[in-house]
């Protein structure tokens, strides 16, 4: 069974949020691996160790994002494909889709899985936009997967408990975090991840054209924030008496 | 006049609150449409007629409620070829994204996903959302034909209007290989004693929290308070508290009367989900949470010790 495990590198979600005083973001913000991406390289170890075959991590990014690739590699994936291009800079969903779309058809495999979204946009619109262009059925938001005989069938998360979704191979799975608990890298493995492949590819290799985005940039503001209010340091009962008498002032004691 | 589609949700026995909100935005763009695809549609239609809906594009055919995302592509599909609208509203949840993704890549027109709000501007549509960790508000021209936008739940309020809309039968276009991942069973796990979105008052727990073993505590206070208890994304990761507490982007959106913070940093994530609350109380051991910043009282200090006597206090109150 082939597996396509589709990775993005992000803003290190444990690191300060750096902003320049001109309002962009600091370059020298730490990048990692999408903490939710773990989930999808460790459910594609599992099915692989379960079924044999092979997993392949497919990223888009910048030429630095071969470092999640790596990392990944270094979990136990097999190899890698990095598309990188100046003309993917800032891409929409959909270009992003269509970018990892073309990369995944050339590996035919029997499963793509993404994280239900990023970690830094949390809009999760690539996974459905990638079923589509790569004509396959979505079950989506599982938190857990079987493969057998031709199907894949999934536990997809509810509001108020679980479906169970099935459908043939050729599929793509989103998997939500907690679907299995990412393993450690080992030293061997951060080892063996130096010398898998991790093949570059750009926009003219995969045959597509940056189309119109979806959306123009008009302005941006300031959001409308919240005032502040008052900030007490607690001394055994100072914060009881200042949270009582804010709820007295909202009539809900 | 521009038109307006609205992409309806059908809940169990009733029109999903999203879709009735997308209403109310609709009418103030154009001439709103809505869409209701699956069992109940037909009954769907006279809600959705009351909020406004002039026309409602009808199909009750099973398949939309047995498979995932693509009947409803199909479908949808076809109806904007056919009528082609200027724009199409869904809600910013799980069923209503998965649909607008593939739609939009089948269309080729893209999308703006995640928005606050938007507007009809300059023969086209404007939309807000969130950037940069929801400091920031971009307003996005929407280039695409239709264009698409997916608006946050209770970023509008839903209003009747009491209209009666012209219900139009539609023939399901459903392609032969759409019928593809089949929901084969429904299991309910956990029903909530008080829902989350409706309220009053919440206690939501975060990492500062320290372990399950502490969310008690929360339940405790809730209890007290007659309110509902919520986390943030990170200890539903962490596999702490189920998917169905947690409050956020890609968790539920509330607006309670009171919302209590407990070792919640603040990020992006979890604010945008309660940051509408008529007031805000964060108790976090960092007096540089970026909570601290938007909460009208932030107690700085150990959650573990002030919330026990805060339920207390709670308690005592109540009982006189």
């Amino acid at each position: 069974m082939k597996i396509v495990v589709t990775v993005k590198q992000v803003p290190d979600p444990n690191a300060t949020q750096g902003l320049e005083s001109d309002n962009t973001i600091a370059r020298d913000r730490e990048v990692v691996l999408d903490p939710g991406d773990e989930y999808g390289i460790e459910e594609g170890l599992l099915l692989k160790e379960a079924h044999e075959g092979e997993v392949v991590l497919v990223s888009m990014g910048p030429e630095r994002a071969r470092d999640a690739i790596r990392k990944g590699l270094s979990m136990g994936a097999d190899r890698g494909i990095l598309i990188t291009d100046e003309q993917l800079a800032g891409a929409d969903a959909l270009l992003t889709a269509k970018a990892l779309a073309a990369a995944i058809k050339t590996e035919s495999p029997d499963l793509v899985i993404c994280a239900t979204e990023s970690y830094d946009g949390s809009t999760g619109m690539v996974p459905p936009m990638l079923a589509e262009l790569l004509e396959m059925p979505q079950l989506t938001t599982a938190k857990k997967v079987e493969v057998s005989g031709g199907k894949v069938t999934i536990h997809r998360q509810t509001e108020d408990g679980y479906q169970v979704v099935e459908a043939e191979t050729p599929a793509l799975v989103t998997v939500t975090a907690g679907i299995a608990e990412p393993r450690y890298a080992s030293l061997k493995g951060i080892m063996a991840a130096r010398s898998k492949e991790v093949k570059q590819v750009g926009l003219a290799d995969l045959g597509i054209e940056k189309g119109t985005p979806a959306e123009t940039v008009l302005a941006v503001n300031d959001a409308e924030a919240r005032q502040a209010g008052e900030v007490v340091e607690d001394d055994g009962s100072v914060g009881v008496e200042k949270i009582m008498a804010v709820l007295q002032a909202a009539k809900v004691v | 006049m521009a038109t307006i589609w609205v992409y309806a949700e059908l809940g169990p026995d009733k029109v999903a609150p999203i879709s009735l909100e997308l209403l109310a935005k609709a009418r103030e763009l154009g001439d709103a449409e809505a869409v209701a695809l699956g069992p109940g549609a037909g009954a769907a239609a006279a809600e959705l007629g009351k909020h406004g809906a002039k026309t409602v594009h009808v199909s009750e055919d099973q398949a939309f409620a047995d498979f995932i995302a693509e009947p409803a592509t199909d479908t949808l599909e076809a109806l904007v070829k056919q009528h082609s609208p200027d724009l199409l509203l869904f809600g910013f949840t799980t069923d209503s994204r998965e649909v607008a993704g593939r739609l939009a890549a089948r269309l080729g027109c893209g999308l703006i996903s995640n928005a606050l709000d938007v507007k009809a501007q300059d023969g086209g549509f404007v939309a807000r959302v969130p950037y940069f960790g929801g400091a920031k508000v971009a307003d996005y021209k929407a280039n695409g034909k239709p264009a698409i936008v997916l608006l946050r739940p209770k970023s509008v309020e839903a209003s009747e209007v009491g209209g009666e809309a012209k219900v139009e039968q539609v023939q399901a276009t459903i392609g032969a290989s759409s019928k593809r991942a089949r929901i084969l069973e429904r299991k309910v796990e956990a029903a909530e004693a008080v829902k989350l979105e409706d309220a009053g008052v919440i206690v939501s727990g975060g990492r500062g929290l320290g372990g399950p073993e502490n969310f008690p505590i929360l339940e405790d206070l809730a209890g007290a308070l007659g309110g509902a208890v919520g986390a943030s994304r990170a200890v539903v990761d962490a596999g702490w508290v189920p998917y169905s507490m947690q409050v956020g982007q890609t968790g539920k959106t509330v607006r309670p009367g009171v919302y209590i913070a407990v070792g919640i940093s603040g990020a992006m994530q979890h604010t945008v989900g309660m940051k509408g609350a008529k007031v805000i109380i964060a108790i976090n051991k960092d007096a540089e949470a970026p909570i601290m910043k938007m909460a009208d009282l932030g107690v700085v200090g150990d959650a573990l010790k002030i919330v026990p006597k805060l339920t207390e206090a709670v308690k005592a109150k109540k009982g006189k």
